[in-house]
């Protein structure tokens, strides 16, 4: 086994009066693709917002290159981290350009060395120049993604977050986009941590898949796994719902 | 430690504004002037000036804050040192000031000792005593054979009309009609001009009028002589701060005393008249009357229109501008802290929303005991007023910024401040700067009643206008102003382009 970048330790986590995460230990493996996998309200978008540090544990505690992530060191540990969120979350008073380089500017990297990440980058997520002057409004959604991570990749973090990143986007950009960021995660080989509800787009992407319900962690595995080794009769559910949603779009589509 | 720390330039900002706001010639300053004051009524600024200028002719250094509003406020104004004379009438000080002190009711010694108490002298009475009185026009009077009100036993058949007050006051009508046994049956409530003109006509033959009122003179009315002494004498006299004599010196309050038993009620009413009826300025009025009465030649020292309304548009800007410079450095924080303490947020704009529900006028008056009248506490009051458009635009901005955007800036390792610098505050300044823009334009608008506790503006000319019935006047202070809220709100239009980053306008090209 691989060793772990970052892992939830007993991590629970409520709001109000209903438990949106049961103490859940979760680690995530050092430059492997973890997705975090499940229906709406599983659970799997406080898990990651939680490795992010954005929301604090009730119980538990969320280590991060084997240290506690605390406040003092939230700060430093999130520029070793990326995050893209489903819409982007694009700045809209910034072009797409200063919405990639705004943390490298505040850490007062040198120009030349600002510009040459840039162009790194935009060749690495395949980004027109021309999109780099526009404001997140004149993009497009797949163009937004693209911006995204290269915000997210701008200062080289180790870790990748991205929550439900190809989620708005139309099935053609759809599918192209997510050629593009298999390529990357292999040529990158960074530590990513991706949450998705789409069985197939897990797959897909993930070496490993993590499954929750209800807050609770059902499954971890590969998709073999979960098809011939289910952990629970949900797991089973869970499989066959997306594959008979599958089934019938293949056949619609044949006919 | 995760304190926000201020940028510089606020604090820079702030420095700069406590220089200007504590300019010394405000509230408590220039012990060794005489600050003379009127209420806003022209008899009172008449008085006033004539004041102001028989010192001047004595060497006091003496200034004029001409018509301030009502009793209440110059009196609080006085015992509270802002100023140090003004003209006020015996019955006044009777019933309204001293109303609570019975040994004041007894004698004039009484009195005296009274507004001894609160540091106060008081002149003999002036000569003229305005208070109600019945008037006929002089030829219906003279057809009649009337000269005193007991005279109107033998006419039950006149028609009379009273002003609605009088009708109904304790002193008034009713009380009247007792006792002098009147018993003239067709009598009237009717609004005071009209009743003018219905006498003029002869519609009606009798009406209630103040002994100096300028409309005597304009159309020849006789007020008839109180025989019984039934109204309460209304002797105008001028009241001071004892400490004047100490602080300005003896010639100050020997200088009022030359005014006393020096002007009658027909001349009262003949300089009211000069200054309503012919429009003559007040300060020109008043130099007329020294120059009569005392041979005293004064310079007049009016100004030309145009550079009275600049001088008045600048009072006007420096009221608007620094207590809106204020209220941005004060409520633009304000608007953060809210927006970030959820809890404290509430009660902030809570307590801003009700300073804004004040009356104007009260929120004038409540903070003439903190900084005295003039140009200070209408600066507080409108600084007040300014705050809660942009502490609520401020907060509304903020919260209003999608939680994805917030997630992702924390995301991006920034810290609190600069989350706050680059990305928030930019984010939410479209809305910052609309709730600056309508202070702004409010605070123009209010500002004209900083007028009515002396401090100045084109506020001014607008109240001066309305009590000499002057349009010209009122339209000195009113056009400059209207153009001032424009060239505000067009400012603001600009600001936005260099402020407000181009893809958040709302009338971006694209």
């Amino acid at each position: 086994m691989t060793a772990a970048i970052l892992q939830l330790v007993s991590v629970s986590k409520r709001f109000g009066a209903a438990t949106a995460l049961h103490a859940t230990d979760l680690s995530v493996e050092a430059a492997r693709t973890t997705v975090l996998l499940g229906p709406s309200g599983c659970g799997k978008t406080t898990a990651l917002r939680l490795m992010l540090g954005l929301l604090q544990p009730d119980t538990g505690q969320v280590l991060f290159r084997q240290a506690p992530l605390g406040p003092e060191s939230l700060l430093k540990a999130r520029t070793q981290m990326g995050y893209v969120v489903q819409d982007g979350g694009l700045f809209p008073h910034l072009t797409a350009k200063d919405n990639v380089r705004l943390m490298a500017r505040y850490l007062k990297w040198p120009e030349p060395r600002i510009s040459e990440r840039l162009k790194e980058l935009s060749e690495l997520v395949r980004l027109e120049d021309s999109a780099l002057g526009r404001y997140p409004s004149q993009l497009s959604g797949g163009q937004k993604q693209r911006v995204a991570l290269m915000r997210a990749l701008m200062l080289d973090p180790e870790l990748l977050f991205l929550d439900e990143p190809l989620g708005a986007l139309d099935p053609i950009v759809r599918a192209e986009l997510q050629d593009d960021l298999a390529r990357i995660f292999e040529r990158l080989g960074k530590s990513v941590v991706l949450v998705t509800h789409d069985l197939a787009e897990a797959a897909f992407f993930g070496h490993v898949l993590v499954l929750l319900q209800d807050g609770r962690i059902v499954q971890r595995g590969s998709l073999e796994d979960f098809v011939s080794r289910p952990a629970d009769p949900f797991v089973t559910r869970f499989v066959r719902a997306q594959r008979r949603f599958d089934a019938r779009a293949e056949s619609e589509s044949n006919a | 430690m995760r304190v926000v720390q201020l940028p510089r330039c606020w604090v820079v900002c702030v420095m700069l504004l406590l220089s200007v706001v504590a300019r010394p010639s405000d509230a408590q300053g220039a012990p060794t002037t005489l600050r003379v004051a009127s209420k806003a009524f022209t008899e009172s600024v008449i008085l006033a000036e004539i004041a102001t200028q028989l010192e001047r002719s004595a060497g006091v250094d003496a200034e004029h804050r001409a018509g301030l509003g009502g009793t209440r406020l110059v009196w609080d104004a006085l015992i509270g040192g802002s100023i140090d004379v003004y003209p006020e009438y015996t019955g006044t000080l009777l019933d309204e000031i001293l109303s609570a002190d019975s040994a004041a009711m007894t004698s004039r010694a009484g009195l005296e000792r009274a507004l001894a108490a609160h540091g106060v002298g008081m002149s003999e009475p002036l000569g003229f005593n305005n208070t109600y009185a019945i008037g006929l026009t002089e030829a219906r009077a003279r057809a009649l054979g009337i000269s005193r009100i007991s005279d109107l036993r033998n006419h039950p058949e006149l028609r009379f009309a009273f002003s609605n007050e009088f009708l109904s006051r304790h002193d008034g009508w009713p009380t009247l009609a007792q006792r002098y046994g009147l018993t003239q049956t067709n009598v009237h409530g009717l609004d005071h001009d009209l009743a003018y003109k219905a006498l003029q006509s002869g519609a009606i033959d009798a009406t209630d009028l103040y002994t100096t009122d300028a409309e005597i003179r304009r159309y020849t009315l006789l007020p008839l002589q109180d025989d019984l002494q039934f109204f309460q004498r209304y002797d105008a006299v001028l009241l001071y701060r004892l400490d004047i004599e100490s602080r300005v010196g003896a010639t100050a309050i020997s200088s009022l005393r030359r005014l006393e038993g020096r002007i009658s009620a027909s001349q009262m009413a003949a300089l009211n008249a000069r200054a309503k009826l012919d429009r003559v300025p007040e300060t020109t009025v008043a130099a007329g009357f020294l120059r009569e009465a005392f041979g005293i030649a004064q310079q007049s020292s009016e100004r030309s229109v145009p550079r009275a309304i600049a001088a008045r548009t600048v009072e006007h800007l420096w009221l608007v501008g620094t207590s809106l410079l204020a209220a941005i450095l004060i409520a633009i924080p304000l608007g953060i802290f809210s927006a970030k303490n959820r809890k404290l947020g509430q009660v902030v704009l809570a307590v801003v929303g009700v300073i804004q529900t004040l009356p104007t006028l009260a929120l004038l008056v409540f903070m003439i005991p903190l900084f005295g009248i003039g140009g200070l506490p209408a600066v507080a009051a409108l600084f007040l007023y300014s705050l809660l458009p942009i502490v609520r635009n401020t907060h509304a901005g903020l919260s209003g910024i999608p939680s994805a955007l917030i997630e992702s800036a924390q995301a991006l390792g920034l810290p609190r401040g600069a989350q706050l610098r680059l990305i928030e505050l930019p984010l939410a300044s479209p809305l910052i700067l609309a709730g600056i823009k309508s202070a702004a334009v409010i605070n123009v608008g209010t500002a004209t009643l900083g007028a009515l506790i002396g401090a100045g503006g084109l506020g001014q000319p607008i109240f001066t206008g309305i009590r000499l019935d002057n349009l010209s006047l009122i339209l000195q202070g009113a056009i400059p102003a209207s153009l001032l809220a424009l060239a505000v709100q067009g400012l603001f239009e600009i600001s936005e382009r260099v402020l407000v980053p181009r893809a958040l306008r709302q009338h971006s090209a694209e």
